[in-house]
């Protein structure tokens, strides 16, 4: 019941996000509409950050007590946080496109979600490979800590590899003071993926529920 | 000693020993490490500036390429002898095991870059002397890395059927800072800069390294239950 | 030879009350997926007792034996092992496991000396080397104590493997078919080494499918068939023949002529 309110809430959530997108917030001067498209990017890259901090909850919980729970959660975040890191990157890409006349371009943000994505790819790889639950879920446990643990040390390492070559991202918002409609336009996308990714959750745990029932 | 010392420095004696008589890994990595230098050399083409220029990514090309095969191993004398179990029953805290495996590690790494290092010189005329401290100095600190990644995540992958392709798979993304942060540094001491204009890139290895040793210390028991 | 040990390896262990339960396992099931490999079995062992586990190959005997040992987690079911929970506090039990199963715990490359050096220092042991060779002689092995584990035939891991029980302090001896590639004189030997074993207050599990060796050593017989505990009895329970009779009807299928 909860579940169904929360997806209601995040199909009004995106139907006003996209309505912001392109209503209310202005049109940047020198990328034109195309610019838009910062607001799927940035929430999308939150989103996944978001996903991936449950990743890690959910493997240091399984650790610590070997309830199948904590690995459903793991699980059930790891996957729709990379599809969220999927959207980041074709967003990213497709903004790059006619804003720098290449598909791709290895610059920051772009760089450290694209290593984001093999990170978390690899996990749920390694989730495909073990059957034994409780192994599975250790082995992902181990590689789902690592990875949260990468997240800030990829961001840092990245940054200062393309200070070497070229300034800082341009794919984000400009520095503060950020114009108001752009942040609240921002802020409503945000909330609304964020209702997205926990409907999602929330959905894929219960699919890991019944399959876990239907093997025993 | 205490006992978890002497359970780790058994751990590296034990391999040390075996490696030194089966010389199954050190002879093949040796080998690799010259062929290496064959494919980069006729990737790049003839021109030596071109080797040059790209030299601190080749050391590291080679560096990461030896420890995909030498760290995929790590536990292959446990599977191939069947003491994975023996390790798993033995009483204790298991953190010593890995530390142990990883001392071993960064032994055979280093044996490996020292040859590596010293076919780049001879092969491409290359002088390193004035850049040796600062060269083994980022040369230890991303190898710790590498190894302290590698190590773990080779003892997770050691009982699963695809694990040749599995291991690069995880690795390799793992690997990114480490490889980021060398290559800089290196290329910082390669071109005679004076080190302290890599300090940012040593900083940032060095508490990698340390994220890598805690979390690896702290969750190798969980890996190696069976 | 074997019934005493030399002194020099016997660790002190304090003498264990006779009735102290070694192991004590209530309903433990293992399925994998949705195939069921045992199913409710439940046994007990005291101190100084031997469980000779029978049965065909595939009934789930190894599966058992690696429950015990706390390398498989059941998927249900309670296990107790020196009085401790096995299931919850594994680390804290496998002081007292030892265990000799397909894999002899060898690494070929390293002498029969070294190997015992690095499996004493390993469970946390006194490794000096009078002792490792005292063990290596209580299992006639002192001979080969300086050659490479690789040119060891198969009876030799075994007793190789013994030594490295001698010198733990292992209360729980679980043996996975210990009697394959022994001779008459090898079983005869593991026989008394068990009984040794059991005498200096330890229990022991041997799981085999064969019979007549099983039955030599035990003090118990269990028949484990479809991965189910079809009987567990003493030995001084049932004759010989009757036992041999309700093995070959239990595991093999009734209608087969024993």
């Amino acid at each position: 019941m909860a579940v169904r309110v929360l997806g209601w809430l995040a199909v009004l959530g995106l139907a006003a996000g996209l309505v912001a997108a392109f209503g209310y917030a202005p049109r940047e001067v020198v990328q034109g509409n195309v610019q838009r498209i910062m607001y799927l990017h940035v929430p999308s890259v939150l989103t996944a950050y978001l996903a991936f901090g449950l990743v890690f909850v959910g493997s240091v919980g399984y650790l610590l007590t070997r309830r199948a729970g904590w690995d459903r959660l793991a699980l059930a975040a790891a996957e729709p946080g990379v599809i969220f890191t999927g959207i980041t990157i074709a967003s990213g890409s497709i903004w790059g496109k006619p804003t720098w006349g290449t598909w791709w371009t290895w610059d920051a943000r772009l760089t450290s979600t694209a290593v984001l994505f093999l990170v978390y790819l690899g996990y749920l790889l390694l989730r495909g490979m073990i059957d034994e639950p409780d192994r599975r879920a250790r082995a992902a446990a181990v590689v789902g800590i690592l990875g949260a643990a990468n997240i800030p040390i990829v961001h840092f390492s990245v940054k200062w590899w393309r200070a070497l070559h070229q300034p800082a991202t341009i794919l984000g918002p400009e520095p503060s003071p950020i114009a108001a409609p752009i942040a609240l336009t921002l802020f409503v996308n945000w909330l609304a993926f964020t209702l997205l990714f926990l409907y999602l959750l929330a959905k894929r745990t219960a699919i890991a529920q019944l399959e876990e029932h239907h093997a025993e | 000693m205490s006992h978890y010392v002497r359970r780790a420095w058994i751990v590296v004696w034990k391999d040390v020993l075996s490696e030194r008589r089966s010389k199954e890994s050190l002879n093949a990595l040796v080998f690799f490490s010259l062929l290496l230098l064959f494919v980069f050399q006729f990737a790049l083409g003839p021109e030596r500036a071109k080797v040059e220029t790209a030299l601190p990514g080749l050391l590291w090309l080679g560096f990461v390429l030896a420890g995909l095969l030498a760290f995929g191993r790590t536990f292959l004398v446990e599977r191939e002898n069947d003491c994975w179990e023996g390790l798993v029953l033995a009483p204790g805290d298991k953190s010593a095991i890995y530390l142990g495996k990883l001392a071993g590690n960064v032994l055979l790494m280093a044996v490996v870059e020292a040859v590596l290092v010293l076919l780049f010189a001879l092969f491409f005329n290359l002088d390193f002397t004035s850049a040796l401290p600062g060269l083994m100095l980022v040369l230890a600190l991303g190898t710790l890395g590498l190894a302290a990644v590698g190590t773990l995540f080779g003892a997770i992958t050691a009982q699963l059927r695809a694990r040749e392709l599995l291991f690069p798979v995880l690795l390799l993304p793992a690997a990114v800072p480490v490889l980021l942060a060398s290559v800089s540094a290196t290329q910082t001491v390669l071109l005679g800069e004076p080190l302290a204009d890599a300090a940012a890139w040593l900083k940032l290895l060095a508490a990698a390294d340390l994220v890598y040793l805690v979390i690896g210390v702290l969750t190798f028991e969980f890996v190696l239950e069976g | 030879m074997i019934a005493t040990g030399p002194d020099a390896v016997r660790e002190q262990t304090p003498p264990l009350p006779a009735s102290d339960l070694v192991v004590e396992a209530t309903h433990l099931r293992k399925r994998y997926g949705l195939t069921s490999a045992l199913e409710e079995v439940s046994l007990s062992l005291e101190a100084g007792c031997g469980l000779t586990l029978l049965g065909p190959n595939g009934t789930g005997k190894s599966t058992l034996l690696r429950i015990l040992a706390t390398l498989l987690r059941p998927t249900s079911g309670a296990l107790r092992i020196t009085g401790l929970d096995a299931l919850k506090e594994p680390a804290a039990v496998r002081g007292a496991i030892d265990m000799v199963g397909h894999g002899t715990w060898i690494y070929e490359d390293l002498t029969a000396i070294e190997n015992l050096r690095f499996w004493s220092v390993m469970g946390g042991h006194d490794a000096a080397r009078a002792r490792l060779r005292a063990a290596l002689e209580s299992v006639e092995l002192d001979t080969v104590a300086e050659c490479r584990a690789r040119i060891f035939s198969a009876g030799m891991k075994r007793r190789l493997a013994l030594a490295r029980v001698l010198l733990g302090r292992a209360r729980l001896l679980l043996l996975d078919e210990p009697f394959t590639g022994l001779d008459r004189a090898g079983r005869k030997w593991l026989g008394e080494f068990l009984m040794s074993f059991k005498a200096r207050g330890g229990a022991f599990v041997v799981a085999t499918h064969s019979f007549d060796a099983g039955l030599g050593v035990a003090d118990r017989i269990a028949i484990l068939a479809g991965g189910r505990l079809a009987l567990d009895r003493p030995t001084t329970e049932l004759g010989h023949d009757d036992l041999r009779r309700l093995y070959d009807d239990l595991a093999l299928g009734p209608g087969v002529a024993s």
